[in-house]
């Protein structure tokens, strides 16, 4: 009882400020906001909406293994590609409900990325990614060779599929735009929640010292291989989800490396790799890019890409690296704050 | 009094956050041999770095001949005349021994030394000249890489621990070259923790400490337990 | 019978992957630099080959004259202003920068081209055959051959007998070291870079003969290179053309036998070496 009124100072160690329980609270609003939105938004907006939600996973995903795992992926097409195909395949051939055919497009996307792991894990850094490359172009040629499925030219989701989704053309719309939204929820929590575990912390070690970490008794390999593998798992049901909304899938649409990879990739290093706040800021601001410049077309590409690269050399952090300098902020926290409170009462203040 | 061919002025150093030399005051006068000690991590490969360009200090912190050359690029410093024996040796592997020495006169300036007379200087290498660097004894590599740093007929050349992990017989025979790079009229720093062996050759030194300059004199005045207590950081 | 001249066929193309992978493989070599953009480069030498010719109505052949020193300039000055800035030891910045740069390339020969395929025309030249035997072999696929095989020795060449090729290995081993023997790095990996950029743009003319062509296909084109380098072993030239021969020869073989099947067999040959040898066939040991 002496000791404690001595005025000794109480240290609370924990991951909250005061920002991120209103950054909490604030995206719990806005969740049961958008899930609203099938009754306050119109049709275009929805379907804007719900490609935002899947690009905004497509660009939480590729940040995890990039800025977080170290992975950098060219390929991550592979498996939005698959995916889409799988949704495919597995309703008209397996005559499976197309949600059931998306989480399964899931764990079958998991189960092929461990193999491909193991290969192209023996390449290392620019050429891992190059690597991951190859494999999805693998896919796209073999898809190609599927005449059942269009061949090359691609196959629409018969209207029997499309129906069972739910019988009214609004109502497939509400399902299709809770789904994506569903989907950007999971993934958004599933990265703050690995990071934030275990297998998160080995990660972050990994990523400041690969011999430190080794030191530590981590695994480089398997750890890398789980987010892989997991990434890979989310990204296919990414991709079913993609071609869900738009009912027609070709070889060169699934395995697009513009539309799934450098999109994405200059969402992350736009926004601010390795935060878990700089995809959500990049996909604002891609949407935002285009939907006011589409009008130009290959010209708005190039200012993209011109756009990535005075990032990647002048603010290699992106806007929320940029963001986070200036004011110390953390919405989603990662880190650990050190709270220091005066633990004696004020009577003994003076001693 | 002659202006110092080589100033270190008021020297500060970073790695990042890290700063590794604290307002450094160093002058080397020309032809002379000059010996900097101290204790692992004082900051004396820092301090050569420094002064061969690879590290960037402001402007004038580094002077030489009169002239401002702290930020300048090592290349540049290179061509003006200052050559570095680094640390550990550093010979470039993919290259052999004949190809490390021509790339030491790559910056062009002409003196005495040329391929032959570094073959004179050290005959083991010249029987060596078509091997890679890997394969030769650490010896014969120190020798490659000092024969390199003459190549290129420097007025200054920095000498980085070259004793460092030698036996003492191979010591000698290195140490033995050195009444004849001086004879050319080149002017010498010697880093080394060997105080004894820094010691025999040069007339002055000074100690580095934690990265300032604990102590500076004459060899011959200095007595060695001044220089000791300087080295290990005790009170003078 | 058929099936040595299929062989053949695909031997002769393996050395047009072999010049797309010798830029590449250029690059990684004295700067560590893995250029995403390596395939739109080909492509573009391609397009400006072409542009050439329009405007002075001269053969491709000749078109080299001019267009390779405009890409080696060309190259000299992307390394110099922007590539040179993204060496470290990061790997992101080389990769994401390079990777806008193909997204701005694509664009701009989409803009100015658009997307219709293109071929560069060298007259009777393409259709024009030897026989040895009963085998016939194209004019045209044996003269890309044999610039390959002269490109990669003069290149070999210069590596390891002149003092550029002395400074193109000390930069690669050190280039700490390199620069304290007056050696200006910003220069040598320009040099380097305009070399690559050189070899590229012969490989993007003679591909531009031998194929149709758009803004499109740069992908394919790196992918191809990046498989013969990985095949081959890294830093050794001889062994990219080993890797292009092998990529060449399972395309054709598989083509054969299916001909939706000629690209996949390339990429599963390329897995085949990647699983049983991951340094590849011929891994340079130092020396
Ligand atoms: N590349 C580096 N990065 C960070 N710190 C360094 C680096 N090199 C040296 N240091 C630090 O700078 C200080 C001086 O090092 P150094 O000049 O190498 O000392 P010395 O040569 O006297 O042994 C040491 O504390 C060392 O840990
Ligand atoms: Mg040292």
């Amino acid at each position: 009882m002496n000791a404690d009124t001595k005025g000794v100072l109480k240290t609370t160690i924990s991951r909250s400020s005061r920002v991120s329980i209103i950054a909490m609270v604030l995206s719990l609003v806005l969740m049961l906001v958008l899930a609203w939105a099938p009754y306050w938004a119109g049709r275009a907006e929805m379907r804007l909406l719900g490609e935002l939600f899947l690009y905004l996973s497509l660009a939480s995903l590729w940040n995890l293994m990039a800025g977080y795992a170290g992975l950098v992926s060219v390929g991550q097409q592979a498996y939005v590609g698959l995916g889409g195909y799988l949704l495919f395949a597995l309703t008209m051939f397996g005559g499976l409900h197309p949600v059931a055919a998306v989480l399964l497009a899931g764990v079958f996307s998991a189960f092929l990325s461990l193999p491909v792991a193991i290969l192209i894990f023996r390449l290392h850094g620019a050429y891992f990614a190059i690597g991951t490359w190859v494999i999805a172009e693998m896919f796209r040629l073999s898809f190609a060779q599927v005449q059942s499925l269009g061949g090359g030219s691609g196959t629409s989701l018969p209207i029997g599929v499309v129906k069972s989704l739910a019988a009214s053309r609004s109502g497939r719309e509400s399902l299709s735009y809770w789904l994506a939204l569903g989907a950007v929820v999971f993934t958004l929590g599933f990265v703050f929640f690995f990071m934030r575990s275990k297998k998160g912390l080995a990660l972050t070690a990994i990523r400041d010292s690969e011999a430190g970490a080794a030191e530590l008794g981590i695994n480089i390999w398997r750890s890398k291989l789980e987010v892989y593998v997991y990434t890979s798992a989310i990204t296919g049901v990414i991709g079913g989800l993609i071609f869900l909304q738009k009912l027609r899938i070709s070889p060169d649409a699934a395995f697009s490396v513009s539309d799934w990879t450098a999109f994405v990739i200059f969402i992350v290093v736009i926004g601010g790799i390795g935060t878990l706040e700089g995809p959500i800021i990049g996909t604002l601001l891609f949407f935002i890019l285009r939907e006011s410049m589409a009008d130009l077309g290959t010209t708005y590409l190039m200012i993209l890409g011109l756009v990535a690269i005075v990032i990647m050399l002048k603010a290699p952090q992106g806007i929320w690296g940029l963001i986070r300098q200036k004011f110390d902020i953390e919405l989603f926290p990662l880190s650990y704050f050190v709270h220091q409170k005066d633990a004696s009462t004020q009577k003994s203040s003076g001693a | 009094m002659p202006d110092a061919l080589l100033l270190a002025q008021k020297l500060d150093a970073f790695y990042g956050d890290f700063q590794a030399l604290f307002g450094v005051n160093i002058s080397v006068d020309a032809g002379e041999v000059l010996a900097i000690i101290g204790a692992n991590g004082a900051g004396k490969s820092t301090l050569l770095r420094s002064l061969a360009g690879l590290i960037k200090n402001d402007s004038n912190q580094v002077v030489f001949k009169g002239q401002s050359i702290g930020d300048k690029r090592a290349d540049t410093i290179a061509r003006l005349g200052i050559a570095l024996v680094p640390e550990g040796r550093q010979l470039f592997p993919s290259l052999s021994v004949e190809e490390n020495l021509k790339l030491g006169a790559k910056v062009g300036r002409r003196g005495y030394w040329t391929l032959t007379s570094v073959y004179e200087l050290f005959p083991i290498l010249n029987e060596r000249r078509n091997t890679a660097p890997t394969a030769l004894s650490g010896g014969q590599q120190q020798m490659v890489a000092i024969a390199r740093a003459l190549m290129s007929n420097p007025e200054v050349i920095l000498f980085d621990e070259i004793s460092l992990g030698l036996a003492p017989v191979i010591i000698n025979d290195i140490y033995n070259a050195f009444p004849t790079i001086i004879e050319q009229g080149v002017t010498a720093v010697i880093v080394e923790q060997d105080i004894s062996r820094a010691l025999s050759v040069a007339s002055r030194v000074y100690c580095l400490q934690k990265g300032s300059v604990k102590l500076e004199g004459l060899t011959r005045e200095k007595t060695r337990d001044a220089i000791t207590a300087a080295y290990f950081g005790v009170a003078v | 019978m058929e099936w040595l001249g299929v062989v053949v066929q695909g031997v002769l193309l393996g050395g047009l992957y072999a010049l797309f992978a010798t830029g590449l493989s250029l690059m990684f070599g004295v700067m560590r630099l893995v250029n995403i953009a390596h395939g739109d480069l080909i492509v573009l030498g391609a397009y400006i080959a072409l542009s050439t010719v329009a405007i002075l109505d001269v053969h491709p052949v000749i078109a080299m004259v001019l267009v390779v020193p405009i890409m080696g300039f060309v190259g000299y000055a992307l390394q110099r202003t922007l590539l040179n800035r993204t060496l470290g030891a990061d790997i992101l910045p080389p990769l994401l920068v390079t990777f806008g740069l193909s997204v701005i390339l694509q664009n701009a020969l989409l803009e100015i081209y658009s997307a219709d395929p293109q071929k560069l025309s060298a007259g009777p030249m393409e259709t024009a055959s030897v026989s040895f035997g009963s085998l016939s072999v194209g004019v045209f696929p044996l003269l890309t051959f044999v610039s390959a095989i002269v490109l990669i020795g003069l290149l070999q060449w210069v590596f390891y007998h002149t003092s550029l090729g002395r400074e193109f290995r000390a930069v690669s081993d050190n280039q700490e070291i390199a620069q304290l023997m007056g050696i200006n790095k910003a220069h040598v990996f320009g040099v380097a870079m305009a070399l690559a950029f050189a070899v590229t743009a012969i490989a993007g003319i003679l591909f531009g003969v031998r194929t149709s062509f758009d803004p499109s296909i740069g992908g394919g084109r790196l992918l191809l290179a990046f498989e013969a380098v990985i095949i081959g072993g890294l830093g050794n030239l001889w062994g990219t053309l080993a890797g292009g021969i092998i990529l060449g020869v399972a395309q054709t073989v598989g083509g054969q036998i299916n001909p939706g099947w000629q690209q996949l067999a390339g990429h599963i040959a390329f897995l085949f070496v990647l699983a049983i040898k991951p340094t590849g066939l011929f891994p340079r040991v130092a020396h």
